[in-house]
């Protein structure tokens, strides 16, 4: 479920949302399901329990999971919400790339002919599914 | 008073040595439940802190409080120290250390014990005089976690050791963790692999803090990892 490559020059807590975000907007993960403990999730993915602590405390700041009680944490349930979160990661994403490219000193037709032919020549990787 | 806020409370903590090593004015206030690094190179007082922390050292000037207290017999009964020096006997069996060790301290936990054992791939009968280097740091850190201590220093449990044992060790530190009562400090000059253990590090320099945060806050400043700014700041 998730990638547990992480980037020693970010923040480590928001790395681990946004890998909880990308399994949800994927299908991986679905509104309700239940995420693993805190302690599991630092075992597997060999970081301190208080960063995943972390990372579920922010997440139920901002509405992402809700945690019962005696029960564990859980994605929230709701309408759209992994649809609203991925226009709000693409939107990101592309808004981003938009302006790397207009610094590069690209127009506007040559982003959009440069996408249009790479979008077919480009793969992802293979994301792992080690925790499913 | 402020210093029960904390697991480790210091203030202008100093220990002046005939030789290299020691320690000036180090403030310190570390949160309960937190796992922090104390990094720094050969020689920059990490040792020397941690045996003030232990109460095996007593400081010079400053204040010291750990769990609290000043150290004494009470702290030290709930601080499990891991000395980077090799301190087994080595005409001893594994089980006659285990006993030994286990009669010296209330928090002892057999259970916890024989699973760190044969997770550690160790047995009762192996002889210390025919363990490699690696088996004896693992035995060590089966020592220090074994115990149920409030406060877990572990000076360098990793300087030396194959990839493996490495492994073992932050595997097993990473799962004993009790963070809702224990608090742990963690020196090391190797910072790579445990990175992801830190809470907040503490960059030690000839004695004197030289960088002290949160490990979170650090890279989001400095856009490196600890091990990139670490090398950055003793280059």
């Amino acid at each position: 479920m998730f990638n547990t490559q992480f980037d020693n020059s970010q923040p480590i807590y928001l790395q681990v949302i946004n890998e909880i975000k990308k399994a949800l907007v994927r299908g991986d993960l679905s509104p309700g399901d239940k995420l693993p403990s805190q302690r599991d999730l630092a075992t597997l993915l060999k970081i301190n329990p208080n960063t995943i602590q972390r990372a579920y405390r922010d997440m139920e700041l901002i509405g992402i999971v809700e945690t019962l009680r005696g029960q564990g944490t859980f994605l929230k349930q709701g309408d759209n919400v992994v649809e609203t979160m991925r226009n709000e990661m693409v939107s990101c994403l592309v808004e981003e790339f938009i302006l790397q490219m207009k610094s590069l000193g690209c127009d506007d037709e040559g982003i959009v002919s440069v996408v249009s032919t790479k979008v077919t020549e480009v793969h992802a990787p293979k994301q792992s599914s080690k925790l499913k | 008073m402020e210093s029960t806020n904390y697991a480790v409370y210091s203030k202008g903590l100093t220990k002046r040595y005939p030789g290299a090593d020691a320690i000036r004015g180090i403030d310190l206030m570390i949160g309960h439940g937190e796992i922090w690094g104390l990094l720094g190179p050969n020689g920059s007082g990490k040792s020397t802190l941690l045996k003030c922390i232990a109460g095996l050292l007593k400081p010079d000037r400053g204040q010291i409080h750990v769990l609290g207290q000043a150290p004494n017999r009470t702290t030290k009964g709930k601080v499990a120290f891991l000395p980077e020096i090799d301190y087994l006997y080595r005409w001893m069996k594994i089980g006659d250390i285990l006993q030994f060790v286990s009669a010296m301290y209330h928090d002892w936990q057999w259970d916890r014990a024989e699973e760190l054992l044969k997770f550690m791939n160790l047995t009762h009968d192996q002889a210390i005089s025919s363990l490699s280097k690696g088996m004896r740091a693992r035995l060590k850190l089966v020592i220090a976690m074994a115990r149920d201590a409030e406060l877990v220093l572990l000076d360098e449990p990793l300087s030396g050791l194959d990839p493996s044992s490495r492994g073992r060790i932050i595997d097993v530190i990473l799962k004993e963790f009790k963070a809702e009562h224990q608090t742990m400090i963690l020196s090391t000059h190797e910072v790579g692999e445990t990175e992801s253990l830190f809470d907040s590090v503490i960059f030690l320099e000839k004695g004197k803090v030289k960088l002290i945060d949160t490990a979170d806050t650090l890279r989001q400043q400095h856009n490196l990892s600890i091990n990139d700014l670490f090398r950055e700041v003793y280059q």
